[in-house]
Parts: C-alpha cells; sequence; structure tokens
C-alpha cells in the first residue's frame, strides 16, 4: 500500500518505520528536517521537507495516489486541515487524523473524520494501571 | 449582535474597534497574554486570554449565543478548526474566515465556508491592477461565478468615439454603468457612445478579463 505520513515524531517515524519493514511505499512529511533523524538509516521510503496541510505539498508528497494518509503532527489544528485538505481536495480514499483535544475529536468524527484521540486512550489506561487490582502470583496457600 | 472575534492582531482588532463604535457586543479571543493586555487597555474589557480554537475557551466565551464569529488569526488551520466548531458545535449562523495564504481558498470553499476574506488576495490583486493599469476588479459575486470589473477608458484606446454596439466584447459580459467625465453616470445602451476619461463598471466572468480589457483598452 502506498502510505503518506504528516508528522515524523515520536509515532509518526515509528509508524513510518514499521509500515516500512512491513513493505508497504512510505512517505513522511515534516516541517522540520531535524525530525527525519527519528527514522533509522535502513529506512526506505521517502522524506519530504514541507507543511503536511499545505495543498500543493501533499501532491508533491504523492497523497492524491496513495491509499492512505495519517495526519500525525503535533497540532490539532493542523492535523484537522490537513485530512481534510487531502480528503476534500485530494479524494484521499482513507485519512486518520490524531487529534489530543477530545471534544474537538468529536467534532471532526462528526464531521466524518476518522479521528484517533490520545487523551481518552491513555486515561483508559493509566485508571486501568492506577487502580486494576493485581491479580495474585500464584494460589495464596 | 453579539460577536467572537478569534485572534486580536491589527485585524482583529482593528475589527473589533469598528463592530463596537457600530454598537455591537465584542468578544476577542487572544493567546497572548501582551496582545490580550493591549486590546482591554483600548477598548475596555473586551478580550478574553485564550486559545480560541480550543472549545472550553470558546464556551467561556459564550459562543453558543454568538451571532457571529470571525477567525481571522493569523494561522489558516487554526481559522479552520475555529470555523468548523463555532458551526458544528455552537451552530453559530454566521461564520466568517480569515485566509491567510490564498492556496487555502478551496479547502473552506470546499467545506461550505463562503464567507471568506483574504488580504493576500486583495493586496495582490491591487498590485497586479497598479503594475498592468488594466481593469479594477472591484468585487467577486457571492453566489456567482462572476465579477465587477472598473476601468477607465485611455485617450488612445480603439473604443473611443465607438457605440456600445460596434465594441467587440467577450461572452457572458454586460457593460452595467458608464460614468462620463462630467460625472454624469448613464446606463449604457447599444447607442451609447464611449468617450474618452468614461469609467465603465462590466459584469464579466474571470476567465473573459483579459478578452474585456482588451476590447475596452486596445492593450492586453
Amino acid at each position: 500500500m502506498r502510505v503518506v505520513i504528516m508528522g515524523c515524531g515520536r509515532l509518526g517515524s515509528t509508524l513510518a518505520r514499521e509500515l516500512d519493514h512491513e513493505g508497504h511505499d512510505v512517505t513522511v512529511i515534516d516541517i522540520d528536517a531535524a525530525a527525519f533523524n527519528w527514522l533509522e538509516d535502513d529506512f526506505q521510503g521517502v522524506t519530504m521537507i514541507g507543511a503536511g496541510e499545505d495543498v500543493e505539498v501533499q501532491q508533491a508528497a504523492g497523497v492524491p495516489t496513495a491509499d492512505v494518509f495519517l495526519a500525525l503532527a503535533n497540532g490539532d489544528n493542523r492535523n484537522a486541515m490537513a485530512v481534510q485538505v487531502a480528503k476534500h481536495i485530494h479524494r484521499s480514499p482513507r485519512v486518520v487524523a490524531r487529534i489530543y483535544d477530545p471534544e474537538r475529536a468529536d467534532v471532526y468524527r462528526q464531521l466524518g473524520i476518522n479521528v484517533v484521540n490520545p487523551t481518552t486512550i491513555l486515561d483508559q489506561m493509566v485508571r486501568e494501571a492506577a487502580f486494576a487490582i493485581d491479580e495474585p502470583d500464584g494460589a495464596a496457600g | 449582535m453579539y460577536i467572537i472575534i478569534v485572534g486580536g492582531g491589527k485585524v482583529g482588532r482593528g475589527a473589533a474597534r469598528d463592530l463596537m463604535d457600530m454598537g455591537h457586543e465584542v468578544c476577542v479571543v487572544e493567546r497572548d497574554g501582551n496582545t490580550a493586555w493591549a486590546i482591554n487597555n483600548e477598548l475596555g474589557e473586551v478580550a478574553l486570554l485564550g486559545d480560541g480554537a480550543e472549545i472550553h475557551v470558546q464556551r467561556a466565551a459564550g459562543m453558543n449565543r454568538a451571532d457571529v464569529v470571525v477567525a481571522c488569526t493569523g494561522r489558516d488551520q487554526a481559522n479552520l478548526a475555529v470555523a468548523q466548531t463555532a458551526q458544528t458545535r455552537f451552530n453559530v449562523a454566521k461564520v466568517i474566515a480569515r485566509i491567510n495564504d490564498p492556496r487555502n481558498e478551496p479547502i473552506f470553499q470546499t467545506l461550505g465556508f463562503h464567507y471568506t476574506i483574504s488580504a493576500t488576495t486583495a493586496i495582490v490583486s491591487a498590485i497586479e491592477q497598479e503594475v498592468s493599469a488594466g481593469l479594477n476588479r472591484l468585487t467577486q459575486m457571492r453566489s456567482t461565478a462572476f465579477i465587477l470589473a472598473e476601468h477607465t477608458i485611455p485617450s488612445l484606446a480603439p473604443c473611443v468615439g465607438c457605440t456600445v454596439r460596434d465594441l467587440d466584447l467577450p461572452p457572458h459580459t454586460v457593460l452595467a454603468l458608464i460614468v462620463h467625465k462630467d460625472d454624469e453616470p448613464e446606463i449604457p445602451g447599444p447607442n451609447t457612445t464611449i468617450h474618452a476619461g468614461d469609467v465603465i463598471v462590466a459584469v464579466t466572468q474571470p476567465e473573459h478579463e483579459s478578452s474585456l480589457r482588451l476590447a475596452l483598452t486596445g492593450d492586453n
């Protein structure tokens, strides 16, 4: 599959590396060239410096012909705009945006965007880690 | 009306000042403390400190009762986010968005935001007009693809002395108004004669702008 990822931070670079190793055709966009240091030397995909919400940068990155566009930069506004440009201008068949703010995540879901909201996911995991009753190691005599 | 302005830079602050003068109730949401302080200093306690793209800030600003929301920060992604939450979450009747980069106009239009203001486009077209001394595009009509264009007839233009009927106008183009040199306005008919110095207002489509210029001035 052809995948375009916007944002080469911890999450973007991890996904880019994994998808690359799995044999997918990966392009990563970031506004900061230093971000590509997150990728390893054996990364086979394409890196591009630019603003991933920019309609022309997306064009150059191959969003119109890609199967998936993932907006994983740090700003909610930027990610939200980027996936909507990909979806509505470049007719990208599948887009996913990371939106930190749970309330804004709901707004964009309402607008038909696939949203991943780390805050609610982490909230749940932290609760489980903090309050779950530990399983006892083996049956107590 | 209650109007919320997100972004208190030169544009937002200027708009706030004018709208308050017109008697409207205004709140300016600004995320920079010094800027917010300066606005309050000038206009009274109208600034709310916070990121206007955040829904909890929008709620604090009373967006649920706003008649108009103006998104005019310097960042298009923030303006789009404000416009979308104002409309989707708070059902604001009228949302006006500023576009900083003209290349972002299509996405705002596609998502249904037709009240957009692009200072860059306005300035660029003003510069083009001064450089080319060609047609002055007055406005893009809201609901159709037509534009209003103004042109002053130069003394050496080939159309001087001709009637409107003789002009080789492009398709979908109508001359709507002629203001003669003696400041007398006239709705032109086929027999109206064109004089040097006449100011003509025409309705046309953007793709015919250059043919219209050719018809009226003889140059491209």
